[in-house]
């Protein structure tokens, strides 16, 4: 039986889509502003978040109605409930994409300090995984959210190799390195979160789809 | 605990072989679409469908270590013990006191004290003694619907019954008298074991602590109520919950 509900709940996800596409492009620019060290373009990002920012107030109000009005159980409650747990997480990754944005800034004008190499690997990382959390989302795709996981240890090694590098190659010499070096490491810190908020995605997913609770029980992934 | 239970009125069967285990001083709710066999389960539970001509039925509802469709079960007393409250509000037309001092009197309690004290008893019990006590002599027709349905949850508790059978108590009350008879099912199990049959999902959540889903006079899925209403197990229970059904 068609329900008024299934075309709520599709305007729903059409909306927590929409959302996932700008983050996406969020991602997408801090990195190319970064590139090119191209303030223009970041200061552009960061005008923009306000636009998630709306869009994460619209979703929560709308998944707000939903609960008070329709009252719903199972499915569409595990549904309507993550829904609104993964747009807050997708609110944070715009933000972490304007943190980046704002640590570019902070590099305008500076030569790099060193050729960016473990910063691209964590960068493509970080984008595929709020994409295949995306996806895995629109397909309740259990393996994939499972895939998005079992990724977030690699984006700490990422993290932790920067770090290293920056710290014990430059700062550690010439302590004069630290205003270009500082946001870099932050860059990193910055993708990390956005992997570890990723994974909160993939996490949801699973509960919305399977209703297994598996965040902080890593041992129920298998 | 409930055991293999078939019914049948006359050929047709409406119950296939439940079993359900009703944990006491808890509230289990039976859920289900028109004609699945909710009503005659819960009516099965204290033999009021033994009044049914054509009814009969197989297996074994276990109460007190003993099956009440024994032979030698005394009815009147099994009724006594396991109250049961209906779909409309029935009271006697006569007054509330005598609402619940009747049933006491046929048991044989006739001394003015002990039905007073019952009746205050019972009328607190069912959260109505506030209402009603300034005139315990006014018509008990002359109450709202929910009171009337308080009033007969009070005659049910008179006989000091240890099992309620609630069968769709609040399907002709307002919501604010559903809310209270609510919160009353909600105080009445610390001392009572209650089975609730309810067309209103929302109120199953909010008042049962079991649940169970008959379709077709089967039962398809028992389970704690927020793993019945958070993820159902079988794909029939998820539907009907949440109204894809039909």
């Amino acid at each position: 039986m068609e329900r008024h509900l299934d075309q709520e709940l599709s305007d729903l996800k059409r909306e927590l889509l929409r959302m996932g596409i700008l983050v996406q492009t969020a991602i997408f620019e801090s990195i190319e502003a970064l590139k090119d060290l191209d303030s223009e373009r970041a200061n552009k990002l960061i005008k923009d978040d306000k636009v998630i920012d709306e869009l994460e107030n619209a979703i929560d109000e709308r998944c707000l109605d939903l609960l008070a009005l329709r009252q719903p159980l199972a499915v569409d409650l595990r549904f309507i409930t993550m829904s609104m747990k993964i747009s807050t997480d997708l609110e944070r990754i715009a933000d972490l994409a304007v943190d980046i944005a704002q640590r570019v800034l902070d590099l305008v004008g500076k030569p790099l300090i060193k050729p960016l190499v473990t910063i691209p690997k964590l960068t493509s990382l970080a984008q595929t995984m709020v994409k295949d959390a995306l996806d895995s989302f629109v397909n309740k795709d259990v393996p994939l959210a499972r895939k998005v996981i079992l990724l977030d240890s690699e984006a700490d090694k990422l993290r932790n190799l920067v770090q290293k590098e920056l710290i014990e190659d430059y700062m550690s010499k010439d302590l004069s390195a630290a205003p270009r070096a500082v946001p870099l490491l932050l860059i990193a810190r910055h993708l990390e979160r956005i992997c570890d908020h990723a994974t909160n995605i993939a996490e949801d997913v699973i509960y919305m789809v399977n209703a297994k609770i598996v965040k902080h029980h890593p041992e129920r992934l298998k | 605990m409930i055991r293999q239970l078939n019914a049948f009125y006359t050929d047709k069967e409406v119950l296939k072989g439940i079993n359900i285990d009703i944990l006491s001083n808890s509230v289990t709710a039976i859920i289900g679409p028109s004609g699945c066999g909710k009503s005659t389960f819960i009516r099965s539970l204290n033999r009021i469908n033994d009044l049914i001509p054509g009814f009969r039925i197989t297996g074994e509802v276990i109460y007190r270590d003993k099956n009440i469709y024994d032979k030698d079960v005394d009815v009147d007393d099994l009724r006594r013990r396991i109250g049961m409250v209906f779909q409309k509000p029935n009271p006697f037309p006569k007054s509330i006191y005598e609402n619940i001092a009747y049933g006491l009197r046929i048991y044989g309690i006739n001394e003015k004290q002990k039905l007073d004290e019952a009746v205050e008893s019972s009328l607190k019990k069912a959260a109505l003694w506030d209402e009603v006590k300034d005139n315990l002599n006014r018509n008990a027709l002359t109450l709202s619907g929910g009171q009337q349905q308080r009033l007969c949850i009070a005659r049910a508790l008179a006989t000091e019954p240890d099992v309620l059978l609630l069968d769709e108590p609040c399907s002709a009350t307002d919501p604010i008298s559903t809310a209270k008879i609510e919160e009353l099912i909600y105080q009445l199990k610390q001392n009572y074991t209650i089975v609730i049959v309810t067309h209103n999902m929302q109120q199953a959540a909010r008042v049962s602590d079991q649940a169970g889903f008959f379709m077709l006079g089967e039962l398809i899925e028992f389970g704690k109520t927020e793993d019945i209403f958070k993820a159902p197990k079988d794909k029939r229970t998820e539907d009907y919950i949440t109204g894809r059904f039909g």
